[in-house]
């Protein structure tokens, strides 16, 4: 069966100029780069070369990257390590972050409520916007740290993280934003975006799973989460991920220069799909602003369908979707966002995730629109009044 | 032809599959979550363990396999009844309401949906066709093993959708077909009586999920004289013995539960004895009921050996039965299955 993989905001499937590049650095780059000798130097030079492609990528200076596992632990690290800089102090502050933040944020919160924070979760209406009025109101003395993402990951809807930044910070306060959906699929540029910390994951564009980065501004104080030795300067120690962290620097690069052409592409593409859909199939409608998302992503919801079902099917015919956020998946709860949003229960069990790239083709596009309507049409002829005896 | 298989993740259900893929079906393999492992399962966490070996399963027979999260509906007919009934004094058998509720509705439903006609389970029983027409359930070639005391409530539309591909088969040759195939689950245990509730605590669960907390009561001899106290009527089922709490010279058994009253009488052993029972809920699986007094074997529990009886229907579905010979322990809320040889002729819940 051929194939169509539409779920590049779960994962994305590494180029083959990445995946030869770490091979190669597995061959041959097997020193370890804390280590001083001849070995260690090209292995730290590997690194190196990465923070490079990665600083100019964003906009930042080279010794702002943090290279750590991924976007989870980017996050954790960003809110866990400047919390426990102000629990230094003896007191415990006050956290903000968007309701509709990836649930390495959300569950960060909560368990640093248990610890005794206060967090405040800002609103989106139906547009999936947070407004910087709501930031300013929701701003107390007390505020540490304000965390919005920069895209979503379930409907792609764009923040504006310069406006929130600019309010975070006319009161002194710290602002992270997540920025492992928008990173490869728009301009991010810590400059504009005015940001002092910011998450990025390289298996989001085209990198490999197991390396992201998180970016502090320089003058951030960091509490490390880990105990070790000193690397990443003291603030994320174990020996790093050298073919990982090549394959990240290497998608940086390759990002970089793809980055408009691909969007416009995507964006087409997205748009046909879209447009598709709508004209094929009734009772469908687009969650979120369509103005203003990442151009790779839409999110629908299908009236009288459950969306288990109709992942299900279309994977049987060879279309890889998803409902909501791939961790979110498998225990298929109402998505968080489109709730967050004011959506009623319904769309927020009915809604599909369709998230291009670089692989997919118009021919592919036109498929899914093809095949959409019948299996659409099949879910929806059930009863649904349970059989009882 | 698509069929979709429920997977357990079990043997029975593993091998289902497997026979099925065999036979040149375009199997999709589906399992149930049907509660949340993290608070339910905390102490074995076998839920997990089971979804992962059907993962596994589904991987060997190179077929689809995905989870259904059915959390929500699961609680809605099978858990609100369980505690509900076992607050009530009765004793519950949530593994038939899952049967015709989940796997031969919900399941069915969905299964539907994505293109395939039937749903195969790994029940030991039989369902074929008979001259006239209609679908038949049967006993299960394994006598130990048949489960069809849980399957009485299917309808002809059940029926004809459902296919059990190892009720022909033993236990021991189920799982020598396990082992041939190298599906890696040929010597699990069988499964417990109540997957969810793992550690067979049913009071405890009773009382973590019920609205209300229970009503401490009174243990009575039959005719009213307190012998000691209780904490909940959900605590007893007819014809336990054990963990009354009371003290007697000869051994005694629950033999009523008035839970409005939140009184459990006791009595001796021979007290236990009934001649008859009425039920509610009947279904005929032929879809038509009887006229008069039919002769049947009739079961009061699943390890019950069905007993000779007769039995007729009443209006609002509900139906009448005589034993031949006094049945001891005859409990509310468990099922009474009507056999004629090994054709189940349906069955009902005993008031």
């Amino acid at each position: 069966m051929t194939r169509i993989y539409l779920d590049h905001n779960a994962t994305t499937p590494p180029s083959p100029a990445i995946i030869e590049g770490m091979t190669a650095t597995l061959y041959d780059v097997c020193g370890n780069p804390s280590s001083i000798h001849h070995f260690g130097q090209r292995a730290k030079a590997a690194l190196d070369d990465a923070r490079q492609a990665v600083a100019e990528l964003i906009g930042a200076e080279p010794t702002e990257i943090i290279f750590v596992s991924g976007g989870t632990e980017s996050d954790n690290l960003a809110i866990r390590g400047v919390a426990d800089t102000v629990e230094a102090t003896g007191r415990k502050g006050h956290l903000v972050a968007s309701s509709i933040e990836h649930e390495a944020v959300l569950g960060t919160l909560r368990q640093l409520v248990r610890r005794g924070w206060q967090t405040t979760l800002l609103p989106v209406g139906e547009s999936g916007i947070v407004e910087p009025d709501a930031l300013a109101a929701a701003i107390t003395e007390d505020t540490a740290l304000v965390s919005v993402m920069h895209a979503n990951n379930e409907i792609g809807t764009i923040q504006q993280v310069a406006a929130l930044a600019a309010v975070a910070h006319e009161r002194g306060v710290l602002f992270h934003t997540d920025a492992v959906q928008s990173t490869g699929k728009i301009p991010v540029d810590v400059g504009a975006l005015g940001v002092d910390l910011l998450s990025l994951s390289a298996h989001k564009f085209y990198g490999p799973k197991g390396a992201g980065v998180l970016w502090a501004r320089r003058g951030v104080r960091l509490a490390p989460q880990f105990t070790g030795g000193r690397h990443e300067r003291g603030r994320r120690t174990g020996t790093e991920n050298v073919s990982g962290i090549v394959g990240l620097g290497l998608a940086a690069a390759e990002a970089r220069i793809k980055l408009s052409t691909e969007a416009e592409r995507l964006s087409a593409l997205r748009d046909r799909l879209e447009q598709g859909i709508l004209a094929a199939v009734p009772g469908v409608a687009v969650n979120g602003r369509r103005d203003a998302r990442v151009p790779n992503t839409t999110n629908i919801s299908f009236d009288r369908i459950e969306a288990e079902s109709l992942l299900i099917a279309l994977d049987l015919e060879g279309i890889a979707v998803s409902t909501g956020s791939a961790c979110s998946s498998g225990t298929l709860e109402p998505s968080h966002v489109l709730r967050a949003m004011g959506l009623p229960a319904h769309r927020t069990q009915n809604s599909i995730r369709f998230s291009l790239g670089a692989v997919n083709t118009e021919a592919e596009i036109d498929r899914v629109i093809a095949v959409l309507p019948a299996l659409v049409e099949k879910l929806r002829s059930l009863t649904r009044a349970p059989v009882r005896a | 032809m698509r069929v979709v298989a429920a997977m357990s993740g079990g043997v029975d259900s593993s091998v289902a599959a497997a026979l099925l893929a065999a036979d040149g079906h375009d199997v999709v393999g589906l399992s149930m979550q049907l509660y949340d492992q993290r608070t339910e399962a905390g102490r074995t966490c076998c839920t997990l363990d089971d979804l992962h070996d059907a993962r596994r399963v589904a991987r060997t027979l190179g077929i689809p396999h995905y989870v259904l999260n059915l959390e929500q509906r699961f609680r809605e007919t099978v858990i609100d009844d369980f505690v509900g009934e076992y607050a009530a004094g009765r004793t519950p058998l949530p593994c038939v309401h899952c049967n015709s509720d989940l796997k031969f509705s919900t399941l069915l439903d969905r299964a539907e949906g994505l293109g395939a006609t039937t749903v195969a389970t790994g029940h030991y029983a039989r369902v074929n066709r008979g001259d006239d027409g209609r679908w038949r359930l049967r006993r299960s070639a394994d006598p130990d093993k048949d489960q069809t005391y849980f399957l009485f409530t299917l309808t002809q539309a059940q029926l004809a959708r459902a296919r059990f591909p190892v009720g022909g088969l033993t236990k021991p040759e189920v799982r020598r077909h396990a082992e041939t195939l190298d599906l890696g689950v040929a010597s699990k245990p069988d499964s417990q009586e109540i997957c969810f509730v793992p550690d067979g605590d049913y009071a405890a669960f009773v009382e973590r999920h019920a609205a209300r907390t229970a009503r401490v009561g009174e243990v009575v001899d039959e005719r009213g004289r307190r012998l000691g106290g209780h904490n909940g009527v959900h605590r007893f089922t007819v014809g336990q013995r054990k963990g009354l709490g009371v003290q007697a010279s000869v051994p005694l058994y629950v033999l009523d539960i008035d839970a409005a009253a939140a009184r459990v009488t006791v009595g001796p052993r021979e007290r236990l004895e009934r001649p008859s029972l009425t039920a509610s809920g009947i279904n005929w699986i032929s879809g038509t009921p009887p006229d008069g007094w039919l002769p049947v074997a009739a079961r009061i529990r699943h390890r019950h050996r069905p007993a000779p009886a007769r039995v007729r229907a009443l209006d609002d579905c509900r139906a009448e039965v005589v034993f031949d010979n006094p049945q001891r322990a005859i409990t509310p809320g468990q099922a009474v299955v009507f056999y004629d040889g090994d054709v189940v002729l349906g069955g009902g819940w005993i008031e």
